[in-house]
């Protein structure tokens, strides 16, 4: 797992959104072992205590489970894959239509604009 | 807190040099587990501080409990202590420095103390006086770590460090550090590849507190990073 921190940001949410984002693309699957807490700390290169922390907080949201002895594992549950992914999709496009409404963007504007944008980029694609 | 998580109380403590005043009265508990980074510009009083900690400087004033116990010579043998200075012997090979340093503490661990070696690249035929800086940051620490004391504090451990010597010693430092028996101090004006080590900061300044805290509260509060933060105190 590589995370391109951004240090301004609690380092354990984002390697929530990280491990979210694996689970949404398909890259972990339900029923997959996460790293050890340890293992992952000395990959990313942050304290333990940090990363116990998103692990916790992953079982709370009903991300992962732990199995004593045995690791932490993403649950088998494959109705979280699209939960995870729509959080992920409602997300953004909040995140989007918030950037664009601080630039003064009408509702009208805002759709055109997307209507546009994809129009552009299947020209490119087509060429 | 229950007293047992107090492994550092420092009250009052003050220290004079002549013209400077080191440390101005610092107030500060260390709680059990955690990785505390000592943070502020030279002269700020890091160094001074982690001194007292060890009884390498005597405190003109001010209490030090260590482990729930007062200051005294026997509460040194709870701490891991890794100065700045060059503090090994040239004409020692990194095998002889650690058999020295073992005869000293009950608390080496021979097993540790071979997987650290390993682990940071250490041969333990090299002779002292062929080690770079960054080798012998590694051997520091390694010496530091291979004990099971409850405290460990490192002034300064990455100063001048080549950048895969930082890496490996960071590394070295999240795998070994037991959070359930050890507590931490680092000090460093290093903070921005430094900052996702540490549970908690302390921000010093001509010897006073300035700020304390738990690192991912303030990146919360004020939405900057512990580097961001710790150049906007500093400005």
């Amino acid at each position: 797992m590589e995370i391109n921190f951004d240090q301004s940001i609690p380092i354990y949410l984002q390697i929530i959104d990280e491990i979210k984002r694996l689970v949404a693309t398909g890259t972990l699957q339900p029923g997959d072992k996460l790293p050890s807490q340890r293992d992952l700390a000395a990959e990313l290169k942050v304290n333990a205590n940090t990363v116990q922390r998103a692990y916790r907080e992953m079982e709370l949201l009903g991300l992962v489970e732990t199995l004593r002895g045995q690791g932490t594992f993403v649950c088998d549950d494959h109705q979280i894959v699209e939960s995870t992914r729509k959080e992920m999709l409602t997300n953004l496009v909040n995140d989007f239509l918030q950037s664009m409404r601080s630039l003064g963007c009408s509702e009208q504007e805002i759709l055109k604009r997307v209507g546009d944008g994809l129009f552009e980029d299947r020209e490119v694609k087509d060429r | 807190m229950i007293d047992s998580e107090r492994v550092v109380v420092i009250e009052g403590l003050r220290k004079r040099y002549p013209g400077v005043n080191a440390l101005a009265g610092i107030d500060l508990t260390l709680s059990r587990g955690e990785i505390w980074g000592l943070l502020g510009p030279n002269g700020s009083g890091k160094s001074t501080l982690l001194k007292c900690l060890v009884g390498l400087v005597r405190p003109d004033a001010g209490r030090i409990e260590i482990c729930q116990e007062p200051f005294s010579r026997r509460a040194k043998a709870n701490i891991a202590f890794v100065p700045e200075v060059d503090n090994l012997y040239r004409w020692m090979t990194v095998q002889e420095t650690m058999d020295f340093i073992a005869a000293f503490y009950d608390d080496w661990q021979p097993q540790r103390a071979k997987e650290l070696l390993d682990f940071m690249r250490l041969d333990p035929k090299s002779k002292v006086s062929t080690l770079s800086k960054g080798m012998k940051a590694r051997l520091k620490l390694t010496l530091a770590l291979a004990r099971k004391a409850p405290l460990v504090l490192l002034d300064e451990p990455l100063s001048g460090i080549d950048p895969s010597s930082r890496d490996r010693i960071v590394e070295g430092i999240v795998r070994q550090f037991k959070s359930e028996e050890q507590t931490m101090v680092l000090s460093t004006h290093a903070v921005g590849e430094t900052e996702r080590l540490f549970d908690s900061v302390i921000f010093l300044e001509e010897g006073r507190v300035r700020l304390v805290g738990s690192a991912e509260d303030l990146r919360m509060e004020y939405g900057k990073s512990i580097n961001d933060l710790f150049k906007e105190v500093y400005a």
